[in-house]
């Protein structure tokens, strides 16, 4: 048997080289990880750009620090931010649950029910949310009484526009019916997602109708549905601000008041900025949960959460220092 | 003689202008285990998928157990049934797929005891007991609290046999049991329905496993091009079938 060993290995002198080592021991070659100068030149700069605006943060007083204190949880901001939940909520609420009807006329077997839910999602998504909240706004000029009775026939109770639809309802009116339209699409896709052999299982073994859409389609179309809904909550969220056309004090209604009054226009802004960026980080968080809930099942070993993982890193170090401290005295 | 549990007459049934079932006729005595065998698009799947009306018939009917299936009738006239009338029909039909369909966001556990509660109004404790028992039977006991994903496919079709069982069906239909499964899965699959088949179920079972056929089946029933071609004890219709048909699709699948 002949072994082509090109040369008697030269151990003073390396040669570069790609092919494979001879095979003289197991575990004598050390591995030199690849230096990557320009990537390390590239964060550097990041981080420079990163400081010098911190930098800006801090030290120009046009940001003006103490007006962002004096005003950041003043009673008047906290019931602004108060009515922004307000309207986030109920737009949630009442659009996803209308959105759900909306989706499930669509998906129904009826051309007529699905005709109507095509035509709701067409109107409402071709009006901009602005010019419908206006509308809502004026309705009392359009219907001055709304009532309740057979249609075409009498009314048996009837109560004035006004009373009924203040400012605050019709910006709840409008945000709720625009984003039922979206809703209603997200709700779709996220049925459609699921495995047409899930309801033919379901309906192989018998289970009611119903209980098939509420305990085998929806909690595995919540997958898909959870990621898009969470980005249009975030969105209604921000979105509130609309409303300030209608002057209702939300935040950012209130802060445009109350930067007309003191002149304070760039540390309000903050104020409202810090107000947002924090409740979109809470939701961004309940969204992790939530979607790690609807996900179970989906992964053979679902990966720890961030909290879990925390844990694990501060237990280890414990772990560490408990077999490190004595070992090292002996 | 037994009184006949399954009793397919005159199925037509058509995709768009594709005829899948062109007049079939199969009956199935209570207790016997049938086979059907027949290339791919013979209309095999589609006739079992039409016993337990998870496809409307164009024309023929399917009574289990002297009761129609999908349709009531009323002199020489067919009323469909309403949806939640099937799905009660359903509940004596067993149906267990290629691709298991077994709810990945249920535990093993969960699955089984879903359709006898919500369909059947079983109490949940007897439920679950029936599905412990049930899950040791297919042995699978020490899975009852996993997630089906979690499971290999062969553990999974056992499971969704367990679940068929579950609702204590006269007939048990088997889509292609084992099609979707690793060829060493497939015996253990196999094995549960064999025990099934001697403790007196009635069962249909589509299948290309023709091992199975001949040791399990009472009667295989050759399909092709949406009729039945031939049907006979496992000896006759394996060893000796009668028609060119049979003969070449057993040629090439032996």
């Amino acid at each position: 048997m002949t072994v082509t060993t090109t040369e008697p290995t030269d151990t003073t002198e390396p040669t570069d080289t790609t092919a494979p080592p001879p095979a003289t021991g197991p575990a004598g070659l050390r591995v030199i990880p690849a230096r990557h100068p320009w990537r390390w030149l590239a964060g550097v700069a990041a981080v420079v750009l990163v400081a010098q605006f911190l930098h800006g943060l801090a030290t120009n007083p046009g940001w003006d620090w103490q007006t962002f204190n004096a005003f950041v949880t003043a009673d008047s901001i906290l019931r602004a931010v108060w009515i922004t939940l307000q309207l986030t909520c109920y737009g949630t609420v009442l659009g996803f649950a209308l959105g759900a009807v909306i989706a499930a006329l669509r998906l129904s077997a009826s051309p007529i029910l699905q005709t109507i839910a095509w035509a709701y999602v067409w109107a409402f998504r071709s009006i901009p949310l602005i010019v419908q909240l206006v509308f809502w706004f004026n309705l009392s000029y359009l219907y001055k009484r709304l009532g309740v009775g057979i249609p075409f026939g009498p009314t048996f109770w009837q109560f004035e526009t006004m009373d009924v639809l203040g400012a605050l309802g019709a910006a709840v009116l409008g945000l709720a019916l625009h984003q039922a339209a979206y809703a209603a699409e997200i709700v779709r896709a996220g049925v459609l997602s699921v495995d047409a052999g899930q309801l033919e299982a379901a309906a192989a073994l018998g289970i009611p109708r119903l209980r098939q859409a509420w305990r085998i389609v929806l909690p595995q179309a919540m997958r898909g549905i959870l990621p898009n809904a969470a980005n249009e909550v975030i969105s209604l969220f921000k979105g509130t601000s609309i409303v300030y056309v209608m002057a209702i004090g939300e935040l950012f209604y209130q802060v445009q008041v109350i930067y007309g009054r003191t002149g304070r226009v760039v540390p309000l802004l903050m104020v409202a900025t810090a107000w947002y960026v924090l409740l979109t980080t809470l939701l961004s968080i309940a969204q992790y949960y939530i979607e790690r809930y609807f996900a179970r099942g989906a992964e053979r070993t679902p990966p720890p959460t961030p909290l879990a993982r925390a844990r694990a890193f501060v237990r280890q170090i414990q772990e560490s220092r408990l077999s490190t401290a004595p070992g090292g005295r002996s | 003689m037994t009184a006949t549990m399954v009793d397919v007459r005159g199925v037509h049934k058509s995709f768009g202008r594709l005829e899948v079932l062109r007049g079939v006729d199969l009956q199935a005595e209570a207790g016997s285990v049938t086979v059907i065998l027949g290339p791919s698009g013979s209309g095999k799947s589609t006739l079992l998928r039409a016993i337990n009306h998870l496809e409307k018939l164009d024309r023929g009917y399917v009574a289990i157990d002297g009761e129609l299936i999908g349709y009531r009738r009323s002199g020489d006239r067919l009323y469909e049934l309403k949806e939640r009338e099937v799905l009660r029909q359903r509940t004596h039909l067993g149906f267990v797929f290629q691709n298991f369909n077994l709810f990945p966001h249920l535990t093993v556990l969960e699955n089984l005891v879903e359709a006898p509660i919500s369909a059947l109004g079983v109490p949940k404790a007897a439920a679950r007991a029936r599905a412990l028992e049930l899950l040791d039977r297919v042995g699978l006991a020490d899975k009852a609290d996993a997630y089906p994903r979690r499971l290999s496919g062969g553990q999974q079709q056992r499971v969704a046999i367990a679940r068929a069982l579950a609702l204590e069906p006269k007939v048990l239909l088997f889509d292609e049991p084992t099609s979707a499964l690793d060829p060493e899965l497939v015996g253990e699959v196999l094995d549960v329905i064999k025990d099934l088949a001697t403790s007196g179920t009635t069962m249909i079972v589509v299948t290309h496993e023709i091992g199975f056929a001949r040791e399990v089946a009472d009667t295989v029933v050759f399909m092709d091009g949406g009729v039945v071609v031939e049907q006979g004890p496992p000896a006759e219709v394996l060893d000796h079938p009668r028609h060119e048909r049979t003969r070449a699709f057993l040629s090439k699948v032996l």
